[in-house]
């Protein structure tokens, strides 16, 4: 190329092309990247899978708890016994929210003293708020560890009340998450839904 | 000139011609193999780079043929191995190579790593080497925790539970992510698919593409060795270094050695011990995974476990997943944290040496802690092997600064 030629380049519009195409061309890129990125959102089919499901408690004793999965998630429903309740509020000056004030944590109606509709259903989520390890039922008390019955974690050493209230200086932060529940009859129990007639 | 020397420099004709005339094939190999020219004094410690790919092709090879059997849904994945062990002829033989290959791979990639440590191997100017390594360690990881779920397991189940949901304690948008992560509410079928893809296509691909790159980063600047001394400074009348012999055939034969002893190692494990007692192949996995219930003592692979133990010594969510995550990415900036003039162990003061020394026994120790329940005085133990691992890269830039060095000689050396 000749110096005359080079002087007639208009680097201006040279500039402007390049930096448009560019612009345009990432642009692009990023709208083709939903559908690859939303396709690994949880499916239709894993939403429809994650329908309510319905819990028998008819036959549940008390002091008896039976491990259900709803979408795919350990729920523990435990009928506590007259004594468990009893003993609850001695838990409270060792828990690190005994009043369920993180609000994520359940939904409105498990604001109390036992975290439940009923106060001898509780129904919490089986899953550690540390790093989701299933707890394990330690029902029996132990007075000289202060200790009322609850969940033990095997995975950190993480402890909960028999509400799934958390005890302080353990590594799971919150305390174990209620789902949305209600009540269809007397002897059944529906995990996943609130609404509707109860 | 030695008789290979003289073959490679005559002039071609024939079949080798026509190639070279369209492709740089004679041009290439001269470049990466018959004329690199590597310190003639590399020791022991200069194999682990040549065993790490071996046993990625191990991995690769074993890995293709096993897909060929295995079935990525949870219905049939456990069966689908239990299939290949029992049923497959020599079936066992390639699951076992496979599974004891994942473990090779960090203990050869670890003692890659240490004597990139001990000889300053990521000092200018290979400070990029050393990156693209740290990112395939990074990609490494990923690619054994993605195939450690495939045998849906208990231990595979639990495992990826914990290791997921570690990105829930990230504030806000936590419990989203671990969802987008696994692709349903809870670890399912879904996440066995898409972690299935990621083990097989995703990860390896950019393994390779690593590798390449990180070979040829090491070409342009060329190898370091146990003096730390840049070879090319001092050049004989050829234009090849005094201190350098060839890459093929010198270094190879030697490497050739070490690949023989290497293989010997490797066999005597997938013949006698693949499982390791419990530590290759962990005992709660020989169960299929149920979803209702946490085996009762949960830890990942020895390799995972320096970096799990300091996750466990920290009793609050999310600054265990920050130190976690953190202990993992700080040797990525050891080119700038060591200050020091001299690159090699052998030339360091008193400083560096106790502080490397500390280093190794409090990583070693917190691989042993992450196995151990979480208790009492592991904690306590794990508590303080976390301090001494951090503080030997944050105060790095000081030691390293004021500790007595050693003169370092124009040429290379040999001990012993």
């Amino acid at each position: 190329m000749t110096d005359d030629e080079m002087d007639q380049i208009d680097r201006n519009r040279r500039h402007f092309l390049t930096i448009a195409t560019a612009v345009t061309g990432l642009a692009g890129a990023g709208l083709v990247a939903i559908p690859f990125l939303s396709s690994l959102k949880p499916s239709a089919r894993a939403q429809a899978l994650g329908a309510p499901v319905e819990v028998p408690i008819g036959s549940l004793e008390p002091g008896a708890m039976v491990r259900v999965l709803w979408r795919g998630k350990l729920i523990f429903v435990l009928h506590r016994t007259e004594t468990m309740l009893s003993l609850l509020p001695d838990n409270d000056q060792y828990l690190r929210d005994p009043r369920s004030e993180v609000t994520e944590q359940q939904p409105p109606y498990a604001v109390n003293e036992n975290r439940s509709v009923r106060p001898e259903i509780l129904v919490v989520e089986g899953a550690c708020t540390h790093l989701g390890c299933a707890p394990l039922e330690k029902f029996e008390v132990i007075p000289a560890e202060h200790w009322n019955g609850g969940f033990f974690c095997p995975c950190h050493g993480s402890k909960f009340d028999l509400s799934g209230r958390v005890y302080k200086g353990v590594p799971a932060p919150t305390n174990l998450r209620v789902p949305p529940y209600r009540f269809v009859r007397d002897d059944l129990l529906l995990i996943g839904q609130d609404t509707g007639a109860a | 000139m030695s008789r290979i020397e003289a073959e490679v420099g005559k002039p071609k004709g024939g079949l080798m011609k026509w190639i070279d005339d369209r492709f740089p094939f004679t041009k290439t190999m001269k470049y990466h193999v018959t004329e690199y020219y590597a310190s003639k004094n590399f020791n022991f410690w200069y194999v682990f780079g040549v065993l790490a790919m071996v046993v990625l092709v191990l991995q690769l090879v074993t890995g293709i043929f096993l897909t060929m059997n295995y079935k990525p849904s949870a219905e049939e994945a456990f069966a689908s191995v239990e299939y290949i062990m029992r049923d497959v002829e020599w079936g066992w033989l390639i699951r076992y190579m496979h599974s004891t290959g994942a473990s090779f791979f960090f203990i050869v990639v670890y003692l890659h790593m240490y004597r990139a440590m001990l000889y300053g191997s990521y000092k200018k100017p290979r400070e990029l080497i050393w990156i693209i390594g740290m990112l395939i360690f990074l990609v490494l990881m990923a690619e054994a925790f993605a195939g450690y779920l495939l045998p849906w397991g208990q231990m595979s189940y639990w495992g990826a539970q914990v290791i997921i949901s570690l990105f829930g304690a990230i504030p806000a948008i936590g419990d989203s992510l671990v969802e987008y992560i696994r692709g349903d509410y809870s670890i399912s079928d879904i996440t066995l698919n898409r972690f299935f893809a990621l083990h097989v296509i995703a990860l390896p691909l950019a393994l390779i593409g690593l590798v390449f790159v990180h070979i040829v980063a090491l070409h342009e600047v060329g190898s370091n060795n146990p003096d730390g001394i840049e070879i090319k400074k001092l050049k004989g009348a050829d234009g090849v270094p005094l201190d350098g012999v060839a890459f093929h055939p010198y270094h190879t034969s030697k490497d050739l050695v070490a690949i023989i002893v290497f293989l010997m190692i490797f066999s005597a494990v997938v013949f006698f011990a693949p499982e390791m007692g419990g530590y290759f192949l962990e005992h709660a996995n020989f169960e299929p995974a149920n979803l209702r219930a946490t085996p009762e003592h949960i830890a990942p692979v020895w390799y995972f476990t320096p970096f799990y133990a300091i996750l466990r010594a920290v009793p609050d969510k999310l600054w265990g997943f920050i130190l976690f995550g953190t202990s993992v990415i700080l040797p990525l900036f050891l080119p700038w944290l060591d200050r020091s003039r001299v690159k090699s162990i052998r030339y360091r003061g008193s400083l560096y040496k106790s502080a490397l020394a500390l280093f190794t026994v409090s990583f070693v120790a917190l691989g042993w802690l992450g196995m151990q329940p979480p208790d009492g005085v592991y904690v306590v133990v794990a508590r303080l092997c976390a301090v001494v691992y951090f503080a030997f890269f944050l105060l790095m830039p000081y030691y390293t600064s004021i500790d007595k060095t050693k003169p370092v000689p124009e040429r290379v050396v040999y001990h012993g």
